[in-house]
């Protein structure tokens, strides 16, 4: 098997990466979900132009690539703002009261979890389990885990994203 | 790669070794990076650099276990283990080799959690490099690959491995040497084998662990799978969630092809086996084998009804043999030292040992491994150090959002797949939470079935209807608004979804509430007669004042 569709913005070369993908497993149609992770992780998220271009060279339907992309948690189909705050809910983390800290910084930042704040500063998102679970309650800032986190602290920390 | 070639690596890697007198391992997991473990590790090479009269050496180590404590630092082969670490003990440390252990660093009284401890699975995991095969080959590694294939015939891996008595790692304990024989007598030319680690239990990281510092104990499992169960091809289904784990695999298996021990005729045999990693996504039901596959095959992760079982048809249709991360680690050791050897660890119906993620309320919190048979109350009391702030112990939850909750009288039960049962619970993947007398425990039910429904895929009515009235019913007795009635809804739930469901995740759904109802009903009673959380968890919100 081989590309049948062309990349739509053949200048952005971030296609390319998720035309690898799909090389590497000769486009077949068992690669959607490896293809999709690429797709997120050259763009940040999956959009429909994505899919559409994905679902073609993989010969599977376009609804099936919705419906794949919009099952797992994991990927995400609205663009994610410049930081990313990710609450840990594990059972861990929730008994030693992880929520109180996800509340926290979704009033402080005025989002609910899943939200991106406004000007596009800010994600607060949330974790079913960072596997950290030795230093709950955790949260991540941009990837960096933080341990046995105070809600004062982690909206401090989001605080400092917002005025920047 | 034949045996000769292999004892060459080790004796030349270990040639390379002994010009390092000390071999000081930094844990680079996630909990001691979260502890500035990468700056410790950083002063650390700095200090052997500019002391070269030492002659140590600084390696990426993995997870000694206790988390909380860390940064860890290993020395070997004094095995002295140095706790909170921080960058400025790095010139004490390194001037202090061979000699006495500093004492700042080290704590008495976190001991008995290393003491009590049995590691099989684990091995030397932690104390090898888990970014470099020939350090891990040095070690003994890929030895029992080399046994089984050129001096065992399949059916005597067979045997060996069902003697052993090991069941299932994943929780449900089905006998491993019962499903490899299965998919062994299947007549296809074209077999699959699934390494399950999508640990999507919220609380569990022991298959995080493995993955993370012992990824070739992993691959020697499945290849020893592939040779005893005549499969060609083998899928290492990891959580997106776990980048480290997905590097580390993937270099692991570059490493394994490089050698020979993954590709055509490895050992100079006839075997040919080819892995490759397949990324979760974040779906908690991927944990149940057929919709694990249906994941595997690059579509949404549903269940669907059994049998077939993945045995007889899994993977495009062809024999699948799944296990569990922590169930292909066991594999090596088996054939290393014996089923025998393996069988007389453990009870007469749970054989080996089991590794636990042990958190909450509790001041030891870590990665242990211990034999089965050890009793709930040696777990908490003596590896975990009891209960932190002198409050009293409630309840440990195993087995995830279909386990249940375990109370104080019951502590001195055995940990063994049929005792737990009988607790109503089970073993599960290996979470084990200990909660205080701050936890409500129809909050935390509250809480598992939010999980549940959350990540129910919808295909079962009884799952993703009976989830949310569930849900709904216990935000009810949470926020002070139920009545006894509401409290007979949710029982009949809890039975009807259990015996309806179509795949684990529905059925062991309703697992926490049967719990907490069976050994905390005076807690539900509270919310529900008197307007009260015992805990002083639940915000009461609803309540309706007394008049």
């Amino acid at each position: 098997m081989q590309q049948s569709i062309p990349i739509p913005h053949p200048e952005d070369k971030r296609w390319r990466l998720v035309v690898g993908t799909m090389r590497r497993h000769g486009f077949a149609s068992d690669a959607l979900i490896e293809t999709i992770h690429t797709v997120q992780s050259s763009f940040g998220y999956v959009d429909t132009e994505a899919l559409s271009f994905v679902a073609g060279n993989l010969h599977v339907p376009l609804s099936k690539a919705y419906g794949v992309a919009t099952f797992y948690n994991y990927f995400t189909m609205k663009p994610q703002g410049e930081h990313a705050c990710v609450v840990c809910l594990g059972t861990a983390c929730y008994i030693k009261n992880s929520g109180e800290v996800l509340r926290a910084v979704s009033e402080m930042a005025e989002i609910k979890a899943g939200e991106t704040t406004k000007d596009k500063k800010a994600s607060l998102l949330i974790a079913r389990c960072l596997g950290t679970c030795g230093l709950a309650p955790v949260a991540t800032f941009d990837g960096e885990v933080v341990g046995k986190i105070s809600p004062s602290q982690a909206t401090a920390r989001v605080k400092e994203w917002l005025e920047s | 790669m034949i045996k000769e070639e292999l004892n060459q690596i080790a004796a030349e890697e270990l040639a390379a070794q002994s010009q390092f007198e000390h071999r000081v391992f930094v844990c680079t997991g996630t909990a001691c990076v979260a502890a500035n473990g990468e700056a410790v590790k950083a002063a650390l090479e700095g200090e052997a650099a500019t002391a070269p009269e030492h002659r140590c050496q600084i390696v990426n180590g993995g997870c000694q276990g206790l988390c909380a404590n860390g940064p860890m630092v290993a020395i070997e082969p004094e095995g002295v283990l140095y706790q909170h670490v921080q960058p400025g003990d790095a010139a004490d440390i390194v001037a202090g080799l061979g000699g006495k252990p500093i004492k700042r660093l080290t704590d008495k009284a976190t001991a008995p959690f290393f003491d009590r401890q049995t590691k099989v699975v684990l091995g030397l995991s932690g104390k090898v490099d888990a970014e470099n095969i020939e350090d891990y080959i040095a070690h003994g590694g890929y030895s029992a690959v080399l046994k089984a294939i050129t001096e065992m015939t399949p059916a005597e891996v067979l045997d060996e491995v069902t003697r052993s008595g090991l069941r299932g790692r994943g929780g449900a304990g089905y006998l491993t040497g019962l499903k490899w024989n299965t998919v062994a007598k299947e007549g296809s030319d074209h077999k699959y084998i699934i390494c399950n680690g999508d640990e999507g239990d919220p609380g569990a990281f022991m298959d995080r662990s493995v993955m993370e510092d012992y990824p070739h104990r992993i691959i020697e499992g499945m290849i020893i799978a592939a040779y005893a169960v005549g499969a060609q091809q083998g899928f290492l289904y990891v959580r997106a969630e776990y980048p480290l784990a997905v590097k580390r695999l993937g270099l692991a298996i570059r490493q394994a092809q490089k050698h020979g021990f993954l590709g055509n005729q490895i050992g100079g045999t006839s075997l040919n086996f080819q892995l490759e990693i397949r990324m979760g996504a974040g779906a908690f039901v991927c944990g149940e084998e057929t919709a694990l596959i249906a994941s595997v095959q690059g579509g949404r992760g549903t269940p669907r009804p059994r049998p077939p079982y993945p045995a007889a048809s899994g993977v495009f249709g062809q024999p699948t043999l799944v296990n569990n991360v922590e169930t292909f680690a066991s594999i090596a050791p088996i054939i290393e030292q014996g089923a025998e050897w393996f069988a007389s660890i453990g009870t007469e119906k749970s054989k080996g040992t089991k590794i636990f993620a042990l958190t909450g309320q509790i001041v030891n919190t870590g990665l242990i491994e211990v034999p089965m048979g050890i009793t709930l109350r040696e777990i908490i009391y003596e590896i975990g150090g009891g209960i932190p702030n002198g409050r009293a112990f409630k309840a440990v939850q195993t087995g995830g959002p279909s386990g249940g909750c375990i109370p104080a009288e019951y502590l001195d039960t055995p940990v063994e797949y049929e005792s737990l049962k009988k607790l109503g619970t089970h073993m599960g993947s290996g979470g084990m939470i200990v909660m205080d007398e701050t936890s409500c425990m129809v909050d935390v039910a509250r809480y598992f079935m939010e999980f549940c429904m959350s990540e129910s895929c919808g295909k079962c009515i009884p799952c993703r209807v009976g989830t949310a009235q569930m849900y709904d019913l216990l935000t009810k007795i949470t926020s002070g608004a139920a009545t006894v009635d509401d409290l007979a809804m949710l029982e009949k739930l809890c039975e009807m979804v259990s015996s309806t469901s179509l795949c684990g995740l529905g059925q062991g759904a309703p697992s926490p509430v049967v719990s907490t109802l069976t050994y905390f009903r005076d807690e539900y009673m509270a919310h529900i007669v008197d307007k009260r959380c015992p805990a002083g968890v639940c915000k009461m919100t609803e309540a309706i004042p007394a008049s």
